[in-house]
């Protein structure tokens, strides 16, 4: 073309970022790449292709992993864990600092490789991702130069696996590394098989920052790679990628005592209501779900916009599509680069073409005649129950539907399985605060959307898994308490003596559901028996059906959580009160029970309830410090329905510490009370009906806690499931809860001493707590 | 001479249909929105996203140089000086030069100046289609008598002006007088005649970016031909998220009446990579029409010198200087 002819069409011409250095770094390791173990490459064993997706041509051979690769790489990172956790903090901080500054000398060898392997166009790689990269580790020096000050009495994990996903290769690695080692653990990390180049040169680089050997090991390879990581001995797995996979790890870790994280899949809502700067939501879409390619898990990808502006929403959106640019990733004018790969694009492809229901637009943009290309796709006129609505795509399709007012906007929001992100644009601040709270995501941003910060946390709530990356609470996930593990012996009840002596006057303790006193579905009850041979009185023996009745009280009660801390912290005061002017009682109760004199326990319970009334109003969120003129609001919201085994070597005290933390911060709870004990806690119910507690809040099932725990866990309805049963049940709840990914909190058969501090505090909150986090950017 | 653009197509009105305005709207009016943290972020990724290279990017350049109001407005103007400026728009570009890049009658959009300056350069500008455009309506401030502001328009016009830059006034805007304004503006429209309306915003004393959305919208509903940033004489002049702001206004304009309405941002444009991220994004914004200059100028006066060397780098693979270039 001529200039003459350009300066007419004013057409983009090509503008390539050069691939030379990229392709030069892959040569110079003859296009083969072993894994990084201990500090060094090692030698290439089976490879597989990992391939350009926009152009098809092979990059380079990796190394399929193997079980023992696996166990090589763990071996190298428990060598290394003690020494490098035993480093002054700020050596940690400095090797972390190190990170960041390389990433930046390195930023566009970094970027083009990435570019390279992905497919994401140059623009994202060079001016989000890596910037984002260098970021987080800069931040995490921070964290490790502040950590001993500010946390005590927390100490690493160990050794952590992570497995992390194919759409933002460096940028996941630089989520689960930075935080593991400023915490004092090793690492063992598997990237994708699509995209392990970056990982591989930052491996490389990371000898720059004189990162001792074996504190970063990189595993390459396919999803059995993956697999033999979850089986290796490794002390948690943080893991970002589909919610399948997150459901098997899950459920393969049941019961080991590892910690782990899951950053899953999502369908998060795009909410637009009919006051937005609709040119800025238009591009904030463009933001949302075509970047990446829409291969993105917090991708607003279910748009919800209301009736009245439907049209001409749909009609600017419509135009904005058509001059995206798809093409060449390396191009620098381009906003839509290559699907990772072949595999995906195929996917995308199947799902959309079995489900022609709807409108389907696709925008007018050429595409490439070769390589991995799907065009920006907006499906209108979709229901809530159309499969293109619920399923993730992952990929460059939006789906849209209509909504008449803010409560069916919130309601249609929160109509999924998934609760990763969520985003909403009103220029009306009433509306946007109101409504952001409300809805069923980790994350949430106000007229923006994807912003992302090493100080913000970010993860999700429901089946798009749990825990937070980013931030203080970050940082928590690769931390435990510093004291060592007691293992709890299990108790039994009292049996049953030769010849009982019968109560005065029978008392029959029933269940508690809903407020008010209910007899166990099965008809069945089970006597309890003092040491000493007294018929102190029946439990009833809850089933599934009595779990199933408690958990819809619990949520029928849901409006606890919108009570005020002040207002939670009142009732919690009286309820100690009332406990209080019934403690001689309680005390002999706990006596007749167990022997022992209950009078501590009683007081401790008092006293308990005071602490967590006092947290009512006092687990304050914060206001992160993100690099945005706005605000990014950490709020902690309630969990919702939490089910719980309460301990049985405290009975009252262990029940009262698990109940207070959970209604404190606003969830409703199903207790399941000591199986050996449980008439402590039927007393307890009178306690709360006295003291003004909303029916559902509390609601007590006795039984034996491993079905009972089943029951918990396998409901698709129950938030969260916590045991301190003296029964190991680690094993069935996490198993279980795989389901739907709910979050646990399992003692792994080992004790906690529950008068005193180990007994409540913070911990306790994070766990009665979810983060969510709320970016509201402002300006006039 | 043969003229690279000719002249029908540098009057809105010719090419397409002139704005006849429309009665003021105040519904449309106070439902406009402009969430300014989400226009500086779509504002601050076009430089990342567009990009034009060799060819191309003297291509954009060349188009830039003919979308360019070559602008003096001193105190100190002197005939001397605006025949001066009149020959750099004649030749804005060395002409070993433009022979080389295949466009050899190049010049730029128009010439801007005072009135005082009109005939001056009128006479310096015959024998091109290079219009003169008039600043007016008691520039920059805007607060001379009502009377003396219409009757300057006729003066204009009279003298050569085909286009007319008026400066609103801002204090309709920041009191929410928009009946005021679109008086102000209809009878200034109707003043030019034939000459075509820049109705200057000065944005950089609007206070906020829904007041320069509802003021953009006002103006095109009183019958603006173009709509323009800044006269270059406020603190602040012309932003990509003010451009971002009157363009969509322009967009949502055509959409209800079919009417294209013309930008020119104005002041702070002194860079060829500036103008180029300012090309990309009418391009994507607007669109192809507004890629000439019958819908598209820069008001500026020393970008043209930056464009100069940036075409000689192309042409020689030399960074240049600025005293190889004739000064306008």
């Amino acid at each position: 073309m001529t200039i003459k002819e350009i300066f007419d069409s004013m057409a983009y011409g090509p503008a390539p970022e050069s691939a030379t250095e990229a392709l030069g770094w892959i040569a110079r390791h003859n296009g083969t790449f072993g894994h990084w173990i201990d500090g060094a490459f090692t030698k290439p064993g089976d490879t597989f292709t990992t391939a350009n997706p926009a152009t098809g041509e092979p990059l380079a051979r990796i190394t399929q992993g193997t079980a023992g690769d696996v166990a090589a790489a763990v071996k190298a990172a428990r060598r290394a864990q003690p020494g490098w956790a035993k480093l002054p903090a700020h050596q940690r901080a400095k090797h972390l600092y190190a990170l960041a500054r390389l990433t930046q000398k390195h930023a566009r060898l970094l970027a083009v490789l990435e570019t390279l392997d992905n497919g994401k166009p140059i623009r994202e790689s060079r001016d989000i991702d890596i910037p984002l990269v260098a970021r987080h580790f800069s931040y995490h020096a921070g964290l490790a130069q502040l950590l001993p000050s500010e946390h005590p009495d927390l100490t690493p994990l160990g050794v952590c696996g992570a497995i992390i996903p194919w759409n933002f290769p460096l940028l996941m690695l630089a989520w689960k590394l930075a935080p593991a080692l400023a915490a004092g653990n090793t690492i063992v990390l598997k990237p994708a098989e699509y995209t392990p180049l970056t990982a591989l040169l930052f491996a490389e680089i990371s000898r720059e920052a004189g990162l001792p050997k074996g504190v970063l090991n990189i595993v390459t390879g396919d999803g059995t790679t993956g697999a033999a990581l979850v089986e290796a001995e490794v002390d948690k797995i943080a893991f970002t990628g589909s919610t399948s996979v997150g459901k098997r790890i899950r459920a393969a870790t049941a019961g080991r005592a590892m910690a782990l994280t899951l950053e899953l899949g999502g369908k998060s809502p795009y909410i637009v209501f009919d006051d937005a700067d609709l040119d800025s939501a238009v591009e904030g879409l463009v933001d949302s779900i075509w970047f990446n390619q829409g291969q993105v898990c917090c991708a607003g990808s279910r748009l919800l916009v209301q009736e009245g502006i439907a049209d001409r929403f749909h009609a600017k959106l419509k135009r904005r599509m058509d001059g995206l640019r798809i093409g060449d990733p390396l191009d620098k004018a381009i906003d839509i680069g290559a699907i990772v790969d072949p595999i995906q694009l195929r996917t995308i492809t199947r799902l959309i073409g079995e489900n022609p229901e709807g409108d389907h637009y696709q925008a007018a943009c050429p595409l490439p005649a070769q390589g991995c290309f799907y065009p920006p796709t907006l499906i209108t006129g979709l229901s809530a129950a159309s499969t293109l609505m619920q399923e993730e795509i992952f990929g460059p399709v939006l789906v849209s539907m209509t909504f008449r007012t803010p409560e069916e906007a919130v309601a249609l929001a929160n109509n999924t399985r998934y609760g990763l992100a969520a985003t909403v644009w009103s220029e009306n601040i009433n509306l946007a605060l109101d409504v952001a709270p409300k809805l069923k995501a980790g994350v949430v941003w106000v007229n923006a959307t994807n912003l992302f910060d090493a100080a913000a946390g970010f993860g999700g709530v429901r089946e798009s898994g749990f825990g937070r990356e980013g931030g203080w609470e970050g940082l928590m996930a690769y931390l435990k308490p510093a004291a060592k593990p007691v293992a709890l012996k299990p108790v039994a009840p009292t049996p049953e003596p030769a010849n009982p002596e019968a109560p005065a006057l029978d008392r029959t303790a029933k269940l508690y559901i809903g407020g008010k006193q209910a007899r166990p579905d099965g008809g069945y009850s089970q006597p309890v028996y003092s040491p000493r041979g007294k018929l102190l009185g029946h439990a009833g023996i809850g089933n599934r059906k009595d779990i199933r009745n408690a958990v819809e009280a619990a949520h029928a009660a849901k409006g606890w959580g919108k009570a005020t801390g002040h207002n939670r912290a009142q009732i919690l005061y009286y309820i100690a009160e009332n406990l209080s002017a019934r403690a001689e009682e309680f005390s002999q109760r706990l006596k007749d029970l167990t022997g022992y004199n209950g009078t501590a326990e009683v007081e401790a319970s008092i006293q308990r309830l005071f602490t967590y009334a006092a947290w009512s109003d006092k687990f304050d969120g914060a206001a992160k410090s993100v690099p945005i003129r706005g605000l990014a609001l950490a709020m902690n919201e309630p969990v919702g329905v939490i089910g719980a085994l309460c301990p049985d070597e405290a009975p009252l005290l262990g029940l009262i510490s698990v109940m207070a933390p959970a209604i404190a911060m606003g969830n409703t709870c199903v207790l399941v009370p000591s199986a050996a004990y449980p008439l402590a806690a039927t007393d307890f119910y009178q306690v709360l009906d006295t003291s003004d507690l909303p029916a559902g809040v509390v609601n007590i099932v006795t039984g034996p806690p491993a079905d009972l725990a089943k029951s918990l866990a396998g409901h698709m309805d129950v938030d969260a499931v916590w045991s301190f049963s003296s029964q190991n049940l680690a094993t069935l709840i996490e198993r279980e809860a795989a389901l739907n990914v709910k979050r646990t909190w399992v003692n792994n058969g080992q004790a906690r001493t529950w008068i005193g501090p180990t007994g409540e505090g913070r911990e306790f909150l994070r766990h009665a707590t979810e983060v969510k986090t709320i970016w509201v950017p402002y300006g006039e | 001479m043969e003229t690279l653009t000719p002249l029908k197509d540098l009057l809105p009105q010719v090419t397409h249909t002139r704005n006849p305005g429309m009665p003021l709207d105040l519904d449309w009016v106070a439902s406009v929105q402009a969430n300014t943290s989400a226009i500086e972020r779509r504002a601050a990724t076009i430089s990342g996203r567009r990009s034009v290279k060799k060819e191309w990017q003297a291509a954009w350049l060349l188009k830039a140089i003919s979308l360019i109001d070559l602008t003096t407005l001193a105190g100190d103007d002197t005939e001397g000086r605006v025949k001066r400026l009149c020959a750099k728009a004649r030749q804005p570009v060395a002409p070993w030069m433009l022979e080389k890049l295949g466009l050899p009658h190049l010049t730029t959009g128009a010439v801007c100046v005072y009135h005082e300056m009109v005939e001056t350069a009128v006479r310096a500008l015959e024998g091109t289609s290079i219009p003169v455009a008039a600043v007016s309506t008691g520039f920059p401030a805007g607060l001379s008598p009502y009377k003396l502001r219409i009757a300057e328009i006729g003066e204009s016009v009279r003298a050569g002006a085909r286009e007319i830059d008026i400066v609103i006034s801002r204090r309709h805007v920041l009191t929410q007088n928009w009946q005021a304004l679109y008086d102000e503006m209809a009878e200034m429209r109707a003043a030019c005649g034939e000459a075509h309306v820049k109705a200057i915003l000065a944005t950089g004393e609007l206070g906020t970016l829904r007041n320069v959305a509802r003021a953009s919208l006002i103006c095109m509903m009183a019958g603006a031909d173009f709509i323009k940033t800044s006269t270059g004489k406020e603190p602040v002049n012309a932003t990509l998220p003010v451009t971002l702001t009157m363009i969509r206004a322009i967009r949502d304009y055509e959409d209800r009446t079919g009417i294209k309405v013309g930008y020119k941002p104005a002041g702070g444009i002194a860079k060829a990579k500036d103008a180029l991220t300012y090309l990309a994004l009418i391009k994507d914004e607007l669109g192809h029409p507004w890629l000439q200059p019958d819908l598209f100028r820069f008001g500026a006066s020393s970008l043209l010198g930056d464009i100069e060397r940036q075409l000689e780098h192309h042409l020689t693979g030399h960074y240049s200087a600025a005293n190889r270039h004739a000064m306008g």
